[in-house]
Parts: structure tokens; sequence; C-alpha cells
């Protein structure tokens, strides 16, 4: 194929032209990667032999992290990916968001909440497998699709679940909903529920990282951000206007794409002309890392390094996750449109029945602890509801609180005072 | 702007009855203004009218500038030492202190670093402060102004400088999404602390896309402040009081008023960012403008005074929210009013605006696009009858 032969050869170019080369590869040895493994369509560009060059390693990494995996599990001196410990938060963790994610969907029909809601059935292995990584002060910036990611980050259920309902005891005081997930305390930077928007507010806090450390001489700040975001994004320009500012600066992030192959309705194969989203990192100047994302343990394997990397002040990195969403693109969707057998397939790679068969045949965990474990989530989950459900709805005083930080920005009325001191106002009733 | 309508409640009186057509200006009757000044002050929640003069009303005295186009010896900069700039300088001077005051101030945008600014605002400051600091981006407007956002959230105090303010529509959905809303759908969680600003108005034949007005486009989005600076005075107070507010805040400069020359004090100052100004009190009219306008207004109401009229001007400032405790107390002594402004007449606030048409290049053309000083008199004649 022409155009794939051009387009080796440009990169092969690239890299003898780049003074910037990275010192470390990220994974090495490179291989190719592996394509699509469930997609019912065909790429249109060949992966073939010809982009495993010997001089690619010099510009950045793309491969494929089965490999790596495999390349690491040669080298340890145990065979296994995890301790037990860490298996069991991984597996809690994963439990937790599906868990959740099938009460909002019952809570939904229930008529307990509104609106669109996303849900993450299926994708569990990106959230746990990155975000189990970071620490506190590290930064995780969502989408719509946000549950999980802020459960993972730490944001305890009953308040996601409260906040789903509209209640003042959910995490933004019901003034949020499904797709705007924040939390300061647990540096959860929001959902965001338009279409590449928080990426450019990623790449602000990675910027705030370098700032700190560089400008601030707080020569401890190392945190991270993480930005997901999903295959219909890898087409918009906020995505490559923000790549192109993160591997300029060497800011200290990571551009997590979940591609799920389908972005509502439209395939990521008819929408991108080149649908390998991972090898825009190189164009970039980042490494670019394609994962099976229906495995835990080899996303937390590149998670790992590409954290890590950041955290060292190497830069960027653009990892795309191969996954695949279980539901409907919203509670809202009939999801009559992807192929059924394209559904079966990745079913049958459900990414928490991977890790439990992985954990007790590697006798990491017991039938019985593995048990224990689901039921104390069916019971946070449970108890979730409960509080959602006792808590009070917002009263009206709320309505104008938080429209501004200093509310002097509703301004000077009539009487020559500060609206927002009139006594009236925090009833809510004020007129503004 | 059409917020001021529901701000200054029927006060505003340009109800749909009042639609001109477009070569004749509307003019309110003293009969029908006053009989509206009424629900004017019902409009109010409080219900409590108390005009009687305050601390704070005094303070709006003080802050009176000495405008190029207002008398000399009417001003309290004046008196005092001072030191002569430009506009542009005194904003630079206003961002410069603090820098100097804040670690966490920093600017980013397209060329303020090495090349110092398209209009020359953040000239030198890359060099003294460093690069991270005074940040060159990529032209990439929406990205760069979300990364604000972010930077904002996490602990910085960032200005995001438009090259030029029309590009901003590049960054439409980052102003509006996360610079106006987050704050609010986070629950009060995250504060946005940033200060949007940039050169906008219609400028010199610089043709449609440059000449943009986005006071109306930016007026409806929730949570953010606008403020228009006018003077150097006030261009140096509004900016350093923009970068200290919690709120983002969206400052406007114009690309002809860089160039104003005026004596501001030494000491440290700043203005208040939901305060009008008064700019020359009178009895017969109030006059409501900002930015250029200013003195396209004062041209005229220097003509007006020699024809007998004693307009009373006032510069909002304040585009969001209104002071409308000045803008009402001088309603309620002049009974008429009479707003010029740039900004497109559907949408703006209506008036004396510019027409609905793309910016013309030609220079003719241009010049019948915006409210002239002529205009003005008339129409303040008209109003007087």
């Amino acid at each position: 194929m022409a155009t794939a032969f051009t387009a080796t050869n440009f990169v092969q170019t690239l890299s003898a032209v780049n003074t910037r080369s990275h010192d470390k590869p990220l994974f090495d040895p490179l291989k190719t990667t592996s394509s699509f493994l469930g997609s019912t369509r065909k790429l249109r560009l060949t992966n073939s032999a010809k982009l495993n060059q010997p001089n690619l390693h010099r510009r950045s990494a793309v491969v494929a992290v089965s490999d790596v995996v495999k390349e690491k599990k040669l080298k340890s001196t145990s065979n296994l990916l995890i301790t037990k410990e860490e298996g069991l938060v991984i597996y809690e963790d994963m439990i937790l968001g599906r868990a959740f994610e099938d009460m909002c969907a019952q809570m939904y029909y229930r008529g307990k909440m509104f609106g669109f809601v996303h849900l993450y059935n299926g994708q569990e292995a990106v959230s746990t497998g990155f975000i189990k990584l970071l620490k506190k002060e590290d930064c995780v910036v969502s989408t719509y699709r946000d549950h999980v990611h802020a459960l993972s980050k730490g944001v305890p259920a009953r308040q996601v679940m409260s906040e789903l309902f509209g209640k003042t005891t959910g995490c933004c005081r019901g003034q949020g909903g499904s797709m705007h997930m924040f939390s300061k305390e647990h540096n959860l930077l929001g959902g965001f529920a338009f279409i590449g928007e928080g990426i450019p507010i990623a790449t602000g806090a990675a910027f705030t990282s370098k700032y700190r450390r560089e400008v601030l001489k707080e020569a401890d700040c190392d945190h991270v951000t993480l930005a997901f975001f999903g295959d219909g994004t890898c087409n918009n320009g906020q995505f490559f206007e923000c790549l192109n500012m993160a591997a300029l600066w060497k800011l200290p992030i990571v551009f997590v794409v979940e591609n799920n192959l389908w972005a509502i309705g439209m395939s990521h194969l008819r929408a991108t002309s080149d649908p390998q989203i991972y090898k825009k990192g190189p164009a970039f100047g980042m490494p670019g890392i394609h994962v099976d994302g229906m495995d835990v343990l080899k996303v937390r394997e590149v998670a790992k390094e590409a954290i890590e990397r950041a955290r060292r002040g190497e830069g960027p990195t653009l990892v795309e996750c191969e996954t695949y969403r279980f539901r409907g693109h919203s509670l809202a969707d009939p999801d009559e449109l992807r192929d059924p057998a394209e559904k079966a397939r990745y079913a049958a790679r459900d990414p928490i029945t991977a890790l439990k068969k992985y954990m007790i045949e590697s006798k990491l965990a017991s039938e019985t602890e593995l048990k224990a474990i689901e039921k104390k989530i069916e019971e946070v989950v449970e108890e979730a509801v409960e509080f959602g459900d006792e808590s009070p709805v917002p009263a009206r005083n709320q309505l104008l609180e938080n429209v501004f930080a200093d509310p002097k920005g509703f301004g000077i009325g009539p009487d020559g005072r500060y609206r927002c001191e009139d006594p009236k106002f925090t009833e809510g009733t004020a007129h503004v | 702007m059409a917020a001021i309508f529901q701000g200054l409640g029927a006060a505003a009186a340009l109800s749909p009855s009042n639609c001109f057509d477009s070569n004749k200006l509307h003019l309110h009757s003293r009969r029908s203004l006053s009989g509206r000044k009424a629900s004017f002050f019902v409009v109010r929640s409080d219900g409590s009218v108390n005009f009687a003069s305050n601390s704070r009303g005094h303070k709006a005295q003080q802050l009176i500038t000495n405008a190029v186009a207002t008398k000399a010896e009417n001003s309290a900069a004046s008196t005092k030492a001072g030191h002569e700039l430009l506009l542009f300088e005194a904003l630079r001077e206003g961002l410069e202190e603090e820098m100097d005051r804040d670690p966490h101030v920093c600017v980013m945008g397209e060329d303020v670093g090495h090349y110092g600014g398209s209009y020359k605002v953040t000239r030198g400051l890359a060099t003294k402060y460093g690069d991270l600091r005074v940040l060159d981006t990529p032209i990439a407007e929406n990205s760069f102004t979300g990364m604000g956002i972010g930077a904002a959230m996490t602990g910085l105090r960032p200005i995001v400088e438009g090259m030029n303010m029309g590009f901003l529509l590049l960054a439409f959905n980052q102003i509006s999404n996360n610079c106006g809303m987050l704050h609010y759908t986070s629950g009060g969680q995250f504060t946005i602390p940033i200060v949007i600003r940039g050169p906008g108005g219609v400028g010199r034949q610089l043709g449609a896309e440059h000449s943009q007005r986005l006071e109306s486009y930016f007026q409806s989005i929730p949570g953010i402040q606008m403020v228009a600076c006018s003077t150097p005075y006030n261009a140096k107070g509004l900016m350093k009081a923009a970068i200290r507010s919690e709120n983002p805040v969206i400052l406007f400069e114009h690309v002809l008023l860089y160039n104003l020359k005026e004596r501001i004090p030494d000491e440290e100052y700043i203005c208040n960012l939901e305060e009008a100004e008064m700019v020359r009190p009178g009895e017969h009219v109030t006059i409501l403008t900002y930015s250029r306008m200013r003195y396209h207004v004062m041209q005229a109401a220097k003509t007006l005074v020699n024809k007998g009229y004693d307009p009373e001007v006032i510069d909002i400032r304040s585009l969001k929210p209104f002071d409308l405790y000045t803008i009402g107390n001088s309603i309620k002594k002049t009974h008429r009013v009479l707003i010029v402004e740039e900004c497109m007449r559907t949408g703006g606030i209506v008036c004396l605006s510019s027409q609905d048409v793309p910016t013309p290049y030609a220079g003719t053309l241009e010049e019948w696009t915006v409210v002239q000083p002529a205009q003005i008199v008339t129409a303040v004649e008209q109003l007087c009858q």
C-alpha cells in the first residue's frame, strides 16, 4: 500500500532529522502494534512489518503492550504481574465501577435520576488500570462518562450517587449531575460534557505542575495529570492542539484514549482517516502506545511507565486503550446499531472476568476472597443509594450560590449596595 | 447587551414599542420616561428606596478620572504629581505590579512573550519574568484559553490575551462552558481566577473580522464579569482589580484607545470592577456609554454645552453586572437617557449603536457603521425637546 509506505518513510525521515530524540525509549525493544482485535471492520491502513524499522525507536515508541508485558514478565523474577494486595485493590475497584453503574441503570429506570447518564460498563480496566496508580495530588480530567473515574480517584460512592440523585450531599451539591462530577479534595478536575473540552483543562493542570516546580521552585511538585477521552474526541482540534502544547513544553500529562470504537453511532473506522490513534503521538514528538484496554494488567503496565515518565519530567505520553462499552452510549441510547457479533466478541473479554480468572489461576486470591469483595461492594452501593435517597434536595437559597466565587459579581443594586449583601439574596429571591 | 433591560427593568425603557426604524434615532419623551421611572424602582427586590449618599457613592466620586475629554481641573488624579503614560503602558504597569506582588500571576497568549504582545501590553515582561510566566502559545485559542482555565483551577492566576478579541470566538466554548459555568457545576469547589483580555472594537479599516465587538456575545454567559476600560487610569485600575478577583473577568480594551495619554497617580490604586464612572455630571440627560464611544460622547457633549444643554455622561465601565446605583440615580435626576455604544444594534443595548452589518473595510462605510458625535448631538436635542 502506497500510503502506508509513504507514512513510514515520513516517520523515518523525521526521526533522522529530529535531534530531540528521547533519551530512553518508553518501551524497548519495539514491536509493531496489534490492530483492533475485536473490530468487525478491517483497518484501512495495513500495519505491516515495514513499520518495524530499527531506527524508529530513536523517535519514540510505538508498541503493542502485550509484547511489553511479555518482556516484563520474562525479565521479572516472579512471573506474576501484581502482588496479592495490588490485585485485591484492583479487583475491588473494578467491581465497584461495575456494580455502581449497574445500580445507576436501575435507578434511572426507576426515575431516581434523570438526564443523560453514560455508563462505563466494559471499560473498567482503563479507569482502574490508570487511576489506581495515582497519588491523591495527581489530577484526573474526565468526560461525560465520569462516574467510575470519580470512584477510582477515591470520591465516595455515596457522594457520586447522591449527586446523580440531585441532592445537596452530592459531590457537587447537586449542581453538576452525571456529566459534571468534580472533587477538589480528590483532584478530580471534572467531568466535561462536551467533546474535547476537558483536554485543555488537563493541559492547564499539567502546566500548573510545571509552573510550581520551575517558577515557584516547589521542587517536590511532581504531580501528574491524566486526561481521559474517547476515540470520537481524537478527531477534534483540541486533542491535536493539546498534544502539541504538552509535547512542546514537556508537560506531566498522560493522554488516555478510551477507544471503544463508537462515538455514539459513528464507527471509529468511518470517522477517522488513520484509525490507529496511538500513531498520532509520535507525530507530535511523544510516545504513542496501543494497549488492550480489556486487560487491566496490561493497562496497568503501560500506565505505570507513562505516569512515571511524566513524573520524572520527561513529558507526555499518548496511550490508546482499545476497549468496548457493554451498554449503549447513554441510557437513552437503544443501542440498535452495533453488530451483536461485535458485542459478543467483547463481552467474552470482560475485563473483570479476566482478572478474576488470572487471580485465581495464579493463586493470588481465592474464590472466597473475591466473593467477599463482591459482597462488600454490593453493600457499599446499596448504602450509596440509601444515602442519596435520604439526603435533602437543595433548598431555594442554593440557587444563586456558586455562580460567582466572589459574589460581588452580582453587582451593585439600585440602593448602592452590593446585591449579594441584600439579606434576601441568600434566600434566592433577590432580584438579580 | 440585552441584559441591561432585565437589570434596569422598565427603566431601560427600550420596549418593543420603542423600536425605531434604521435611520431614525429613538427618543424618549420626558413624560414616558418618568412614567417608567416608577416601575424601575418597583423592580428591585428589597423595596427600600434609599438613594441617600453612602460611603460607596462617595468612593465613586473619587474615582472620577482625568479622561482625555474631560476637564483636567476636575480630576483628582491630575492634582497629584503622578506620571504620564499611554493606555497600553498603564495596562502593562498594572500587570507588572500584580506579577511582582503575586508569583502565581502569569500571562499566556499569542505573541505575548518575546514579541511583547500585538499592542505591546506585555512588552519586556518575558525578559523580566521568564518564558513560563509569560507564555507564548501556539495559535490555538480554544486550547490555550482552556489551559488557562485549567491552570486557574489548580492554583494559578493566568491572564489570557486574545491577540485580537475576535479571535476569542474560537475559544467561545471554553469561555462559556468552563470559564463561566465550572464554578457552579462543581458546587463551588473550583474557582477560576482568570482574566481574559485583548484589543477589540472597530479600529481603522481592519475589516469585518478584526473589528468585532464581542460584549453582546459574552453577555449572557453566567458566571463571568465583564469590564471595559477607557482611560489609562481605569485601564490600570481595572487590570489590577480583575487579576485580584476570584471571578473570571473579561477585560475589553479598544484598539483605538491604546495610545491615549493621561497622568496617573504614582501610588498604587485599583478600580472597582462593578462600578460605573461619572465622566461629566449634568442635569438634562443621562448618556450611558463605555469604551471608545466615551470620546465620541464627550466630543458631542462639547457641542451640546455650547448649545445650552447640560448632559450627564456616565462610562458604565462594568458591562456585567451593571452599576444600577449610579445609573439609576442619574436617570432619576435627568429623566432622560441615551445609550451610546459600539456594539451591534440588535442584541446590543439598542439606542445609538452600530449598524447590523459586518464592519466594512472602506473608511467611509466603516465610519457610518459606528455612532458618530453628530448623531449623539441630534439624539440629545430631540430627547430634550
